[in-house]
């Protein structure tokens, strides 16, 4: 990157940018953690799930696809935004079939570790109980539509990180729904070791026989709420 | 003084928080000082005398005998806490939402790989209702605390119990507050 590093606050915190970083890019490096869910570092940023909303100059705003600019003023770990990003988690758990207490997922959920950040601790929206598919054609990949929250991580890494574009969205509003290449996955051309599979934040996509070989206690999020690996930077470095 | 009252029951689910909740082992000594068990499966109190500190509800809701007695612990409990990932959101009995109950009773009494001679959907006026859906528990009443888990660990039960029978906050640490 050219250019001379700026700074901008957030929650009244000094955090250096340089030129061409989004507001989450440069919280993450800084060891800031502003939740999300469609945003993944190695992905383009879409502003999909608009869980990393902060109020930034006093507008509501998505940090994944703001770029940061000098002198910005942002607000993100407030009880206000916990609330509206506790409603999102909310809507999507009562949107689909969220069944954690058998998914493989659990305990590697982003979403579930979402609704423990958030201190999410019944449904406050009654649930819809869609009919959605599973397909399991493919020898060692399946999907599980039922737990598809539309984040469009497997679209965009399957496009721009294995060169392959095997998904897509169909419909529109509540019809929205991820569609495979050729109809099915063994039609497509997807494997297991492709970026779009690894991606997913949910028990959506998954690989076949690999389900809860880690045992509880030892997943990613049993211990630690999501996002400590970003607030670990902070607390590490000298203030 | 006399000790609080304690109440338990079972609707759609599996029993699985009632031995998690025994699965506080020795803790149960403890328990007995804390309190005294009303209407509970684990005595077979089968019908409430009066009003009961705290009731615990695990399950969801999936025919009218359950909403009966969830409106039952309702009005006799000061406290009432949803226990589980079926008292919350349905859990594994809401499965059956995903099919509905016409297709689930077809497939299981009359077109069923086992049935023979045609079968028949059970229809004793004895056999509660089915609702058309598994339901929550906060869809019916006012639920004052949730127990999240499937089945909450017995350290989280416990936990639980202690703060509601000593008028503490129920804040739970993060390592016990799951979805499974």
């Amino acid at each position: 990157m050219s250019g001379e590093r700026f700074t901008f606050t957030v929650d009244g915190v000094r955090v250096e940018a340089e030129p061409g970083q989004t507001v989450i890019e440069a919280c993450d490096a800084a060891g800031i953690y502003i939740p999300r869910l469609c945003h993944h570092p190695e992905l383009p940023p879409v502003g999909h799930c608009r869980v990393c909303t902060c109020i930034i100059d006093g507008r509501p705003t998505s940090a994944c696809v703001m770029p940061a600019a000098k002198g910005m003023v942002v607000e993100n770990d407030t009880p206000a935004l916990t609330a509206e990003r506790r409603t999102l988690i909310e809507m999507l758990f009562a949107e689909g079939n969220h069944f954690c207490q058998f998914c493989e997922a659990s305990g590697d959920c982003e979403l579930q570790a979402l609704g423990y950040l958030f201190g999410m601790v019944a449904p406050a929206f009654p649930h819809l109980w869609p009919k959605r598919p599973v397909d399991a054609s493919h020898p060692d990949i399946y999907i599980d539509h039922n737990r598809c929250i539309l984040c469009s991580r497997c679209v965009r890494a399957s496009r721009t990180l294995d060169g392959k574009a095997v998904f897509g969205f169909e419909g529109r509003g509540i019809d929205m729904h991820l569609a495979v290449a050729g109809g099915h996955l063994d039609e497509s051309a997807i494997a297991a070791a492709d970026k779009a599979v690894e991606m997913c934040p949910v028990g959506c996509i998954v690989v076949k026989r690999t389900g809860y070989r880690t045992p509880y206690g030892r997943r990613r999020y049993d211990a630690a709420p999501i996002g400590s690996d970003i607030t670990a930077k902070r607390l590490g470095a000298k203030d | 003084m006399a000790k609080p009252k304690l109440a338990t029951c079972a609707l759609a689910g599996c029993f699985g928080c009632h031995m998690s909740f025994l699965d506080i082992d020795e803790r149960l000594v403890e328990l007995i000082d804390l309190v005294d068990l009303d209407v509970s499966p684990l005595d077979d109190k089968k019908s409430f005398t009066g009003m009961v500190d705290v009731g615990l509800v695990e399950g969801g809701c999936a025919d009218e005998r359950h909403v009966k007695v969830l409106r039952e612990f309702r009005e006799r409990s000061r406290i009432l806490v949803a226990v589980g990932a079926c008292a919350i959101s349905g859990g594994v009995p809401a499965l059956r939402n995903l099919a509905g109950l016409d297709e689930c009773l077809r497939v299981a009494y009359l077109d069923g790989p086992t049935v023979e001679g045609g079968g028949v959907i059970p229809n004793d006026p004895e056999l509660p209702l089915l609702l058309d859906k598994v339901y929550p528990v906060q869809e019916f009443v006012k639920i004052d605390h949730f127990l999240p888990g499937c089945p909450p660990s017995a350290e989280t039960i416990w936990a639980a119990l202690k703060a509601l029978l000593t008028g503490a906050d129920l804040n739970l640490p993060y390592p016990l507050f799951k979805y499974e």
